[in-house]
C-alpha cells in the first residue's frame, strides 16, 4: 500500500482553513479587499489541487482498497476514530473537487457584498467535501456529509437570487430530513458491527429483513443529495437562486456526494435490500431520465434548464450504479466525472452572459455566435458533451451505463439512452436561443467576446471534457480494482455467505 | 487533611459566601463589582478543591462524593462563573448592581451541590430547597421592574408547588419503604415496591422535572425566562438544569434504580412531551428569550433520553449532552446579553436583522450556538444528540429516538431563522459595543462548541468514568 511521509489526505482536506484564517485576519472595505481576498481564496485552492495532483501520481490504481490511510483516535471509547483513506472509486470525486473550487472562485467576480465570507465559505466548503470523499469512517462521513450544509446554506442565503431565503430554507431543511434517517441507520449499523470503520461495516452482514429499512434510510438521505426524482424539488430553486460559484460547486460536487453515498454504502453494505430496491430505482432513473428531460424542454430560463438537465442526467448515474455490473458501475462514476465538469462548464458560460449585465431568459437571448464565436463554441463543446456525442466525456459514461443496464434489463437500458435523443432535444433548443436565432435585442450585438479571466475558466473544462472523451482509460484504469472488488462482493453475497467469506479473505 | 476533604468546596462556597456578606453588609461602599469578582473567584477554588477532592460519604452517609458529583459540579461552578460575569455589566446598566446578588448565587450553587451529592432524601430535599430559595431572590432582583418580579413570584408560587410534591413524594417512600437512605433504599427496593412506594417515586420525578423544566411541568420556564434580567436567565439556562439533571440521574438510578421497568416509561413519555413541546412551541416565538425557554425545554427532552435507556452508556450520554448544553447555552446567552441599543436591552429576533454585516464576529458567534443547538455537526451539539441516540437505540427505545429525530428536524427549522435573520434579512442592528466580560464568556462558549470536534477525547472519557462511578 502505498503511504507518503505525511498524512496527505488530512493536508489535502484541512489546508483550505489555512485560507480560512487568513481571510479572517483581512481588514478593510469590502471593495478595497476584494482582490486580494479572491487571490488568497485562490491560491489556496490552487495550491490543494496541486497536493491532489500529486496524490493522483503516487496512487496505485492496481489496488482495490483504501491507499495513503490514517487513523487518529477520535471519540474515545467508542471505536469511533478518525479515519481517511482514498480509493478509485473516491480518488477522481476528490480531484473534481480540488480541480472545480479555483473555478467557482475565478467564477465569483460578481460577489461584491461580504467578500471575505463568501471565499471563507467557499473554502470551508471545499474542506467539507473533500473530507466527506476521504472520509473512511462513518460518523466522520456524516460529520463531513452534514456539515456541507453550513456553508453551502450562507452561500445561497447570503449571496443568491431573490428568492435566495425561501431557496436556502429548502435545501437546507429538504437535506437535513434525509440526514438523519442516515444517522438513525448509522448508529443501528454502528451496533451491529461494533465499529464505525467503512471495511468493517461492509464485511458485516446484515439481516436481509432489517438491511430494507437501512436502505430507505439511505434512500431518504442520499436521494435527496443526489435529487433523485422525486426528492429533488429543492434542486432547480437552489441551483437557480445561489450565486454562480455556488450552482457550480452544487451542481458539479455536491450532487455527486448522494451518488458516492449510494455506491460506497448502499451496494456494499445492504446487497440483498440493494438488489431488492433495484426495480424502484431503475424506475426512480428512468422516471428522471424522461418526465425530467420534458420537465427541461419546457423551460424558458437558461440556468433552470440546466439544473433540470442535471436532474435527468443524475437519473442515468442511478440507473448504472444499480445494475451491479462492472461496466454500469463504471459508467455512473465516469459519468460522475464527466456530468461535473461538463455542468460546471454550462454554468460558467450562463456566467458569462450574467457578466455582461444580460438576464438568462431564453426568449431574450439570440444570436450570439456572430458577435462571441470563441464563446459560441465552447458553449456548443459543452452542450454536445452534455448530450454526450462521441468524443466528449459524456458519451464514455452514458454508453457504459447503457452496456451494463443492456446486461440487466433492455428496457431500462433503452429507456435511459431516450435521455440522449431527449438530452439533445433541449440542448439544441437551448443552443439554438442561445447562440443562433436573429437578435432578439440590437443590444446583443455589442456584447464583446471571451475575457482572459473567462478562459482560464472554460479551457481546462473543455480540454477535460476532451481528455475524458478521448482517451478516457485514465480514468477507467483507477476504477476498474475497486469497482470489480465491488461488484464480485455484491454477486457473492448475494450466492451466499461461505461465497463472501472468499471474497473478503482475497 | 482538610485541603483534600469531599467536604471542601461546599465549605468554601458557605463560609465564603456569608464572609462576603458580612463585608458587603459593613462598606459603605457599593461592593458589587468587589463581590462579583470574589464569588467568580471562590467558584474557581471551589472547582479546583473539588477537582482534587477524594471520594467520600460524610455525615452518616448524607453526602456522598464521587467522579459523578464533581463532574456536575464542575458545570455548575462553571455556568455560575459565567453567569456572574454576565451579569457584572448588565446589572450596573440596569440599576440591579447589587452586591447580595452574586451572594444568592453562591448559596444557590451551595444548594445545587448539597443536591447533587446528596445520599439521602433529606439532604435531598434541603439542597433543593436552598437553591430555589436563592434562584427565586434571583429572578425579581430588578425589583422594581414588573416583569422581574412577576418572574420571581411565578418563578415562587410554581416552585413551592414542584417542592411541596417531592416532599409529599420523600414522606410517602419513607413511610412505604422505611428509609431515606439512598443506599438502604436500594437494598430494600431490589425485590420490587409496592404501590405506595411507587407512588412516592411517581411524586419525587415529578418534582424534579419541575426543576429540569420538562414538559409538562415547563410552564413557569417561558415566562421566567423572559421576564428574569438576562444574566439571570442565563444562570436558570444552565447551572440549576446541569445540577436538577444530575440529581435526576442519581436518584433514578441510584435508590430506585431497581424499579426502572416501573419509571423508565415517564421518563420517555417526558422526554416525548418535553422534545415535541420545545420544537413545536418555539416556532412562533418572536422574543429569542422566550426562543431559549422552549429551545431548553426540548434540550432536555434529549438529554432524558439518556436516562431513559437506564444503561451506563445513556448516563454518559446525558452527561455529555448537559456539558455540551451548558457550554452552548451560556455562549448564547452572552449574544443575547450584547443585544443592547443605545443603552437598551432588546431581545426581539427582529432586532437582529443585518447583524452579519455590521457584527460579523457576533453573528457567527450566534450562528454557532444555534447551529450547535440544532445539533449539526461539526458543531458540538451533534455529538451529544449522537451520544443520547446511539443510547437509546441501543437500549431498544426506537420509537423515542424516531421522535427524536423528527422534532430535531422541526427544531432545525427555528434555529435557523434566527441565523436567517442575521445574514439574510437587511437591517441595521446598531448594537453598543460588547463589554469585555460578555466577549469573554461568548468566546469560551464558542471555543467549547466549535472546537470540540477536534478534541472530544477528554470529555467523553471523564463522562464515561463518572457514568461508572455512579452505576458501579
Amino acid at each position: 500500500m502505498p503511504q507518503i511521509g505525511f498524512p496527505i489526505l488530512s493536508l489535502i482536506t484541512f489546508l483550505p482553513l489555512a485560507g480560512v484564517f487568513v481571510l479572517a485576519t483581512m481588514q478593510g472595505e469590502d471593495a478595497a479587499i476584494a482582490g486580494r481576498a479572491r487571490f488568497v481564496a485562490l491560491v489556496t485552492s490552487l495550491v490543494v489541487l496541486a497536493l491532489g495532483l500529486y496524490l493522483w501520481s503516487a496512487f496505485n490504481p492496481a489496488l482495490p482498497g483504501y491507499q495513503f490511510v490514517e487513523t487518529a483516535p477520535w471519540l474515545a471509547g467508542l471505536d469511533i476514530a478518525f479515519r481517511m483513506g482514498v480509493d478509485g472509486i473516491s480518488l477522481f470525486l476528490i480531484l473534481l473537487t480540488l480541480f472545480l473550487t479555483p473555478i467557482a472562485i475565478l467564477a465569483s467576480g460578481s460577489i461584491t457584498r461580504r467578500v471575505r465570507g463568501f471565499f471563507s465559505a467557499l473554502l470551508l466548503l471545499e474542506t467539507m467535501t473533500v473530507g466527506m470523499f476521504a472520509a473512511t469512517d462513518f460518523v466522520l462521513f456524516y460529520v463531513f456529509f452534514e456539515a456541507v450544509l453550513l456553508p453551502m446554506y450562507l452561500i445561497i442565503g447570503v449571496w443568491g437570487g431573490e428568492r435566495r431565503i425561501y431557496a436556502a430554507l429548502k435545501f437546507f431543511v429538504f437535506t437535513l430530513a434525509g440526514s438523519l434517517f442516515m444517522l438513525l441507520a448509522l448508529v443501528w449499523m454502528w451496533r451491529n458491527a461494533g465499529s464505525t470503520d467503512m471495511v468493517t461495516l461492509a464485511h458485516t452482514p446484515i439481516p436481509a429483513n432489517v438491511q430494507m429499512w437501512l436502505f430507505l434510510a439511505f434512500l431518504a438521505s442520499f436521494g435527496v443529495k443526489a435529487a433523485v426524482w422525486p426528492l429533488h424539488t429543492w434542486l432547480p430553486d437552489a441551483y437557480g437562486e445561489a450565486p454562480l460559484p455556488g450552482t457550480i460547486m452544487l451542481a458539479a460536487v455536491l450532487s455527486k456526494m448522494g451518488a458516492y453515498g449510494f455506491l460506497r454504502f448502499a451496494v456494499p453494505m445492504l446487497p440483498n435490500a440493494a438488489a431488492a430496491a433495484e426495480p424502484l430505482m431503475f424506475t426512480l432513473g428512468v422516471v428522471a431520465v424522461i418526465y425530467v428531460s420534458f420537465v427541461a424542454l419546457a423551460q424558458t430560463d437558461m440556468k433552470r434548464l440546466i439544473a433540470y438537465s442535471s436532474v435527468a442526467h443524475m437519473g442515468i448515474i442511478i440507473i448504472g450504479i444499480f445494475t451491479f455490473t462492472v461496466e454500469g458501475i463504471e459508467g455512473a462514476l465516469f459519468q460522475m466525472l464527466s456530468h461535473g465538469i461538463v455542468i460546471a462548464g454550462l454554468f460558467v458560460c450562463t456566467g458569462v452572459l450574467l457578466s455582461r449585465g444580460e438576464g438568462l431568459a431564453l426568449s431574450r437571448l439570440g444570436g450570439l455566435a456572430a458577435r462571441m464565436p470563441a464563446f459560441a463554441a465552447l458553449l456548443m463543446l459543452f452542450s454536445l458533451a452534455n448530450i454526450g456525442l462521441p468524443g466528449t466525456s459524456g458519451f464514455i459514461g452514458e454508453i457504459l451505463v447503457i452496456v451494463g443496464a443492456l446486461k440487466v434489463n433492455f428496457w431500462v437500458s433503452l429507456l435511459g439512452a431516450t435521455g440522449m435523443v431527449l438530452g439533445a432535444a433541449y440542448m439544441l433548443v437551448l443552443v439554438r436561443a442561445v447562440l443562433f436565432d436573429k437578435f432578439t435585442r440590437p443590444e446583443l450585438a455589442n456584447l464583446p467576446d471571451l475575457k482572459a479571466r473567462e478562459y482560464a475558466m472554460l479551457l481546462p473544462l473543455a480540454a477535460l471534457v476532451l481528455w475524458l472523451g478521448i482517451y478516457p482509460s485514465n480514468f477507467t484504469r483507477v476504477f476498474d480494482a475497486p469497482v470489480t472488488a465491488l461488484v464480485q462482493a455484491h454477486t457473492a453475497s448475494l450466492m451466499s455467505h461461505t461465497a463472501l467469506a472468499m471474497v473478503t479473505a482475497k | 487533611m482538610i485541603f483534600s476533604s469531599p467536604l471542601l468546596p461546599a465549605l468554601l462556597l458557605g463560609v465564603g459566601g456569608m464572609v462576603l456578606l458580612l463585608a458587603g453588609v459593613l462598606t459603605k461602599r457599593d461592593s458589587f463589582a468587589f463581590c462579583s469578582l470574589a464569588a467568580v473567584a471562590l467558584l474557581v477554588l471551589a472547582a479546583i478543591s473539588s477537582a482534587v477532592a477524594p471520594d467520600g460519604v460524610i455525615f452518616n452517609g448524607l453526602l456522598k462524593t464521587s467522579l459523578f458529583t464533581r463532574f456536575a459540579d464542575t458545570l455548575v461552578y462553571l455556568s455560575a462563573a459565567m453567569a456572574l460575569i454576565l451579569s457584572l455589566d448588565y446589572n450596573r446598566r440596569e440599576n440591579i448592581a447589587r452586591f447580595e446578588y452574586p451572594i444568592l448565587v453562591l448559596f444557590a450553587v451551595l444548594g445545587m451541590i448539597v443536591m447533587i451529592s446528596a445520599a439521602d432524601l433529606m439532604t435531598l430535599y434541603i439542597g433543593f430547597e436552598l437553591q430555589s430559595l436563592a434562584l427565586y431572590i434571583t429572578a425579581a432582583i430588578a425589583r422594581d421592574s414588573l416583569r422581574s418580579t412577576e418572574a420571581g413570584l411565578k418563578y415562587f408560587v410554581l416552585g413551592a408547588l414542584a417542592s411541596g410534591l417531592l416532599i409529599y413524594g420523600i414522606s410517602l417512600v419513607y413511610g412505604f419503604a422505611g428509609t431515606t437512605n439512598f443506599a438502604s433504599l436500594a437494598n430494600i427496593l431490589t425485590g420490587g415496591a409496592g404501590y405506595g412506594t411507587v407512588i412516592g417515586i411517581v411524586f419525587v420525578l415529578v418534582g424534579l422535572a419541575f426543576k429540569i423544566s420538562a414538559a409538562p411541568f415547563h410552564m413557569w420556564t417561558p415566562d421566567v425566562y423572559e421576564g428574569a434580567p438576562t444574566p439571570v436567565t442565563a444562570l436558570f439556562g444552565t447551572a440549576p438544569k446541569a445540577a436538577a439533571m444530575a440529581l435526576f440521574l442519581s436518584v433514578m438510578l441510584g435508590p430506585f434504580g431497581h424499579l426502572a421497568a416501573q419509571w423508565q416509561s415517564i421518563i420517555e413519555i417526558l422526554s416525548v412531551l418535553s422534545m415535541a413541546l420545545g420544537a413545536l412551541a418555539a416556532i412562533g416565538q418572536t422574543s429569542i428569550k422566550r426562543l431559549m425557554a422552549y429551545s431548553s425545554i426540548g434540550h432536555m427532552g434529549y438529554a432524558l433520553m439518556g436516562l431513559a435507556a437506564g444503561t451506563e452508556a445513556g448516563l454518559q450520554a446525558t452527561l455529555v449532552y448537559m456539558a455540551l448544553y451548558v457550554a452552548m447555552s451560556f455562549g448564547a446567552f452572552a449574544c443575547i446579553i450584547a443585544m443592547r441599543r443605545q443603552g437598551q436591552a432588546v431581545e426581539k429576533i427582529s432586532d437582529l436583522a443585518g447583524l452579519a454585516g455590521q457584527r460579523p464576529g457576533l453573528a457567527l458567534a450566534l450562528a454557532i450556538f444555534m447551529w450547535a443547538m440544532a445539533g449539526i455537526p461539526p458543531l458540538s451539539g451533534f455529538f451529544g444528540k449522537l451520544y443520547v441516540f446511539a443510547a437509546a437505540l441501543n437500549a431498544g427505545l426506537i420509537s423515542l429516538v424516531v421522535i427524536g429525530v423528527i422534532t430535531s428536524i422541526i427544531g432545525a427549522f427555528y434555529y435557523l431563522r434566527v441565523i436567517k435573520v442575521m445574514y439574510f434579512d437587511s437591517g441595521v442592528p446598531n448594537f453598543d459595543a460588547t463589554p469585555a466580560g460578555v466577549r469573554f464568556v461568548m468566546l469560551v462558549g464558542t471555543v467549547a462548541t466549535a472546537l470540540f470536534v477536534f478534541l472530544p477525547g477528554p470529555l467523553v472519557a471523564v463522562a464515561d468514568a463518572a457514568a461508572r462511578a455512579l452505576m458501579g
